[in-house]
């Protein structure tokens, strides 16, 4: 497809109102890169990955997204959302529709996939994320963990290029935790590209190609994982790092 | 649910104090209501002589009985399953409702002569008239809800115009203004027509809020993740949003449509021929206006009842998801 990118960001600013949420930042995620976002709560994480399928929009600067430019434009949002899947901290799945069905949805009703064949899809990827004995149940009947293993196979069943994940474990209990990062774990080896905003600073330096740290909406500092962790160069990075590795 | 405790404590039918003043309260009524007329005054005819001339005696004896009887019955309803408690009680119930309009010495071979037209013009027409009222309304909620929320101005002061206004004037004036005003502006509309239009304003109006309130109900995630796979406006609100505003939706939804079917009966005022204009006018041609009344207002409710059922179904279909 077009270029090396996956996604770019130039010189992107955001404002709520008067307050300014991102101040100028540049990013590239290359294809097949895999990269950890993390700083303290409030400093644009969640804001800045949302930006990447236009669930906000920014009012300054450029992203383009698989070779496709986001700005006010349906048609070109639509085909960016199609092709980037996005989970979220608290699930988000569909309480109506039983797991299959949530997995099913997307396929059928934008791709247009025949019914048998989105089943066997959605029962591939939910055996992929190892729930697929639930398939027949609803969200509310599953645990946390589970469920956000459902939400990754729902975006999965999209068959997405770029995969975004905001803080997809810290709603979930400590024992549910491992099972979601070692999905997302799973994903990665097999070459997806993914964007990821987390506090689990163990499974970054496991995963991360490349590890993003920002604060009051700039990107601080990146760099390799072994870099990032054991010779951070801001100060602001050294205090962030001493607080969320003391746990 | 309430969700009772799990302490269980005594039923309330089985406590002595209840008991009592439940007796006390029959007693009462059964001496202000003079009973030994009735077929209980007959059946005692061996302990007060003749029920006419038993005078304070025949009465009080009456009551007694009556009151004995009223009490155990409550006591034993009280051991036996829920399923079994309902419907004994609907069943008793509606048996001391059709006491209660048999003591009116109603004319049963009139209402069944009058039967088949009542509800092959009558009812066919109430029906009619509410089935296509409720589609339109239904229509103009959603669009009215979806105006009031879509943050566009314009949209916005036309549906809080409609909901304001057809909410804030009486059905019977609106019904008037468009069958009798709209001619003034050149349009004439049938008297079925005016109703269905009339109806289907006001209640639109109401269930606009009603919409409102249930698509506001559900989580702003809900909407993100809908767009974030890729669903536009028109996806995301029928397949994600509606079908869960439902729950929230269906209950007050389906006492509109009771309501509707039984507003429809405004519509006779200006001479459609529905159930109460037939019963009205069969009715007073005969001077057997009480059979009449007591007919339609049974079709009513068996409709209503219906309603009510079809109701409990939708809303069962939609909560099977709310499993835990
Ligand atoms: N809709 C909004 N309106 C106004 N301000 C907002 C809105 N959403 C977020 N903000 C503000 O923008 C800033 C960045 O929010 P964001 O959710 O991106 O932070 P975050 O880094 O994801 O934090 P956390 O780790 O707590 O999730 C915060 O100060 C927040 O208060
Ligand atoms: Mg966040």
């Amino acid at each position: 497809m077009i270029g090396e990118n996956a996604i770019e960001v130039k010189h992107v600013s955001k404002w709520y109102g008067a307050f300014q949420v991102l101040h100028d930042v540049n990013l590239t995620v290359r294809k097949g890169e895999r990269i950890v976002i993390c700083g303290p709560s409030g400093s644009g994480k969640s804001t800045l990955i949302r930006c990447f399928n236009r669930l906000e929009a920014h009012q300054k600067g450029d992203i383009t997204v698989n070779g496709i430019s986001l700005h006010n434009k349906m048609r070109d949002i639509a085909e960016v959302r199609r092709k980037v899947g996005m989970v979220f901290q608290h699930f988000n799945l569909f309480p109506h529709m039983t797991v299959l069905m949530n997995c099913m949805a997307g396929p059928m009703w934008i791709n247009g996939v025949p019914k048998k064949e989105a089943r066997d899809r959605a029962m591939h990827y939910l055996k992929k994320v190892r729930i697929p004995e639930q398939a027949n149940k609803f969200p509310s009947q599953l645990s946390g963990g589970q469920q956000q293993r459902v939400a990754i196979a729902r975006s999965l069943s999209m068959q997405p290029t770029v995969m975004l994940f905001d803080e997809p474990t810290s709603a979930l209990d400590p024992e549910m935790v491992a099972e979601v990062l070692e999905t997302i774990t799973t994903l990665a080896h097999e070459g997806m590209t993914m964007v990821c905003v987390t506090h689990e600073m163990g499974f970054a330096r496991a995963v991360a190609d490349r590890v993003v740290f920002m604060d009051a909406g700039r990107i601080v500092e990146e760099g390799r994982p072994d870099g990032f962790f054991s010779d951070p160069q801001h100060e602001r990075t050294k205090l962030f790092l001493s607080q969320v590795l003391r746990h | 649910m309430l969700y009772n405790d799990t302490v269980d404590s005594e039923a309330l039918v089985h406590r002595p104090w209840f008991v009592a003043i439940v007796f006390a309260v029959v007693m009462a009524i059964c001496s202000a209501i003079n009973f030994t007329d009735t077929w209980m005054g007959e059946l005692m005819r061996a302990v007060i002589g003749e029920p006419l001339t038993s005078g304070l005696y025949g009465r009080f004896a009456t009551g007694l009985v009556l009151s004995l009887l009223f009490c155990a019955n409550v006591i034993v309803i009280g051991f036996i399953p829920f399923k079994a408690q309902v419907i004994t009680v609907w069943v008793e119930l509606l048996l001391s409702f059709l006491a209660f309009f048999n003591a009116f010495d109603l004319s049963l071979p009139f209402i069944w002569d009058k039967l088949p037209i009542l509800l092959s013009q009558g009812l066919f027409t109430t029906l009619y008239v509410a089935a296509v009222s409720i589609f339109f309304a239904t229509i103009l909620a959603i669009i009215g809800a979806v105006a009031k929320l879509s943050g566009n101005g314009f949209a916005y002061a036309i549906a809080s115009f409609y909901t304001s206004f057809f909410r804030g004037l009486p059905l019977l004036m609106q019904l008037y203004l468009i069958y009798l005003g709209l001619p003034q502006l050149g349009v004439v509309l049938d008297a079925v027509p005016s109703g269905v239009l009339a109806l289907s304003l006001c209640y639109g109006a109401y269930m606009t809020e009603i919409f409102r309130a249930g698509i506001q109900s559900i989580d702003r995630g809900q909407w993100e993740a809908s767009r974030s796979i890729g669903f536009g406006f028109g996806l995301t609100m029928r397949k994600i949003i509606l079908p869960q505003a439902l729950p929230v939706i269906i209950p007050p939804t389906g006492n509109q449509f009771i309501s509707m079917l039984k507003d429809s009966s405004l519509v006779s005022i200006v001479g459609v021929w529905e159930l109460m204009f037939l019963a009205r006018a069969l009715g007073q041609a005969t001077f057997k206006h009480m059979e009449m009344l007591i007919a339609v207002a049974l079709i009513y409710w068996i409709l209503s009842a219906c309603m009510e059922i079809v109701q409990a179904r939708i809303e069962r279909h939609y909560n099977r998801s709310k499993v835990r």
